[in-house]
């Protein structure tokens, strides 16, 4: 790994990083690196997709509930127009 | 004067029924404490506004016969838990003036039983960290000694009942997050089963690490929280509905406590806390529990699992801060530009740290290791299903070593392992576990001891936490 593929992971993340940061999540990776090889060489059984875990939907429908308050969340869009929150330009 | 030192919920909740003060004389007497402590040991954010108004509501319960056990308790609540119309900011700059639109369950509940909220408890920031160093609002100090670390991520939670600024408090656990301050603190923090208590209003840092996790004085008082919060809420989908929350018995007689000495014993290099360890165990046996010695082979990998899921899930549910819908957001060139400049000034460095580590483990070239870390995960999970179908408890120390100095970061990589180590499983099994205080070193600080159950045996931590509190 090289600062170059830091780099390029901050560039996913959106963020930006400092010289000292970069080279600092250079050896992190490092160490993420070995407890990956630690977990592969684990020989453990693929988890039974039969689980315990099973899904939790919901009614496709509007909450009926308003503990909520739009007023809140729409004062707080950091740009809006006529109540809706307002980016920038994507194409 | 109330006395706050000894009081209790049960005590507080006595007193205000006969009348003997009132809610407004409680919560008043412990915002003296904070006014007298809470510039030294900073472990408040900020106090609500509207403290008097909400025991206003708690007296009227009392008056109406309509209290409960919590009605007109004072609650600190971790700065990551949303009470609508309060500033909730998870410790972060990011989000320093969003305001909540709406209450998280747990908070909802609360106030259904006529809790009252004091204020919000300072934390590293999105619970990332292990002393409340890394909140964007600096750090709180240790209420046993003023230039020592609280602990953390719940570090202002703790501090704030040691300090007898709150009665009880909310923290949230990803890996021993409320047990490590409660610990360093010398009270007691309970991270319930996971899918117990809901998430929902709580900004996630792990979905599948979090937990809500009361704090308090006493066991009792841990386990009046808890039992009010403890039960299914349809609006988090990770919450267990409460007929599925059965606890699988062993045939024993649940008083078997079993100690992976094999993990610890030869890595544990602090001869107060080893000493202080045996001792507790001692005296459990002299009030007739049995102590086996266990095995526990795969928990070893429990921190490479956790150094895995946990920043794959972390980079995930920070990726919603982007500076578009609420938080701070600043001018940048285009959509990615806005995203970045807000990101990056509104992030801590932990947090920057997390979310590329975490997106490098999501990434293409490591495709399946969040998958193989899931495998196990699992296997840890049912070994740790296993030996609770031979003892009733797991029982190490809470921590390896003693609250640290400000500024003095652990430097050995052993005791940080260890550490984790003695955290990590219980949010990775999600089997509850409990810290209980078991004494004061001779520096002054506290010493504590960590008790694990099988899945949905709250009652049995309880049990064995007030036994141990009356023999320790």
């Amino acid at each position: 790994m090289e600062i170059k593929d830091v780099e390029a992971l901050a560039e996913l993340s959106k963020l930006e990083l400092t010289e000292e940061e970069k080279k600092k999540i250079l050896s992190d990776m490092e160490g993420i690196l070995a407890y990956i090889k630690q977990i592969e060489e684990v020989d453990v059984p693929e988890i039974d997709t039969k689980y315990e875990n099973h899904n939790s939907w919901r009614e496709d429908m509007v909450r009926e509930e308003k503990d909520f308050s739009l007023e809140l969340i729409a004062e707080q869009f950091p740009d809006s127009k006529d109540g809706f929150v307002k980016v920038k330009k994507i194409l | 004067m109330i006395d706050l030192k000894n009081l209790t919920i049960e005590k507080a909740h006595d007193s205000l029924k006969k009348g003997e003060y009132t809610c407004k004389d409680l919560a008043e007497a412990y915002l003296v404490m904070v006014k007298e402590k809470d510039q030294d040991i900073h472990a408040y954010l900020e106090i609500y506004d509207d403290v008097l108004a909400q025991v206003e509501i708690a007296q009227k319960m009392f008056a109406e016969g309509k209290d409960t056990l919590l009605t007109g308790i004072p609650f600190s609540i971790k700065d990551n838990i949303l009470i609508q119309g309060q500033t909730v900011s998870a410790g972060s700059k990011i989000l320093e003036h969003y305001t909540a639109p709406y209450n998280a369950t747990v908070i909802k509940e609360l106030k259904n039983s006529g809790a009252v909220f004091l204020g919000r408890a300072n934390m590293d920031e999105f619970a990332m960290g292990s002393s409340t160093e890394h909140s964007a609002y600096g750090p709180t100090k240790n209420p046993y000694d003023l230039t020592r670390v609280p602990g953390g991520t719940s570090g202002g939670s703790a501090a704030s009942v040691a300090a007898d600024m709150a009665l009880v408090s909310l923290g949230t656990e990803t890996c021993g997050s409320v047990r490590e301050p409660a610990a360093f603190c010398g009270v007691v923090g309970l991270k319930p089963t996971y899918g117990g208590l809901s998430r929902h209003g709580v900004i996630a840092m792990g979905n599948s690490l979090d937990q809500v996790s009361p704090i308090g004085k006493t066991v009792s008082d841990v386990e009046i929280v808890f039992k009010t919060l403890s039960k299914h809420d349809k609006n988090d989908a990770t919450s267990i509905k409460d007929e599925n929350r059965i606890p699988k018995k062993n045939n024993g007689n649940g008083k078997k406590i079993g100690i992976p000495w094999h993990l610890f014993e030869s890595d544990l290099k602090d001869e107060q806390i080893m000493q202080n360890f045996k001792s507790s165990v001692e005296k459990l046996k002299n009030v007739g529990y049995e102590i086996v010695d266990i095995e526990l082979p795969y928990s070893k990998y429990s921190l490479a699992v956790y150094y895995i899921v946990m920043p794959a899930e972390v980079s995930t549910n920070l990726s919603r801060f982007d500076g578009v819908r609420y938080g701070l957001s600043i001018p940048g060139d285009g959509v990615s530009g806005v995203y970045k400049q807000s990101r990056t000034k509104g992030f801590g460095s932990e947090a920057r740290r997390r979310i590329i580590l975490g997106n490098y483990i999501l990434s293409k070239g490591l495709s399946g290791a969040y998958g193989k870390a899931l495998n196990v995960r699992h296997a840890i999970t049912k070994e740790t299903e296993k030996i609770f179908k031979e003892v009733d408890f797991i029982m190490t120390p809470t921590v390896p070593f003693l609250p640290f100095k400000l500024g003095e970061k652990i430097d050995d990589p052993v005791a940080m392992y260890l550490c984790d180590l003695f955290n990590a499983p219980a949010n990775l099994t999600g089997t509850p576990s409990i810290a209980v205080p078991s004494g004061i070193s001779k520096e002054g600080l506290p010493f504590s001891v960590q008790f694990t159950a099988s899945h949905w045996e709250e009652d049995a931590l309880f049990e064995i936490g007030k036994k141990f509190e009356i023999i320790k």
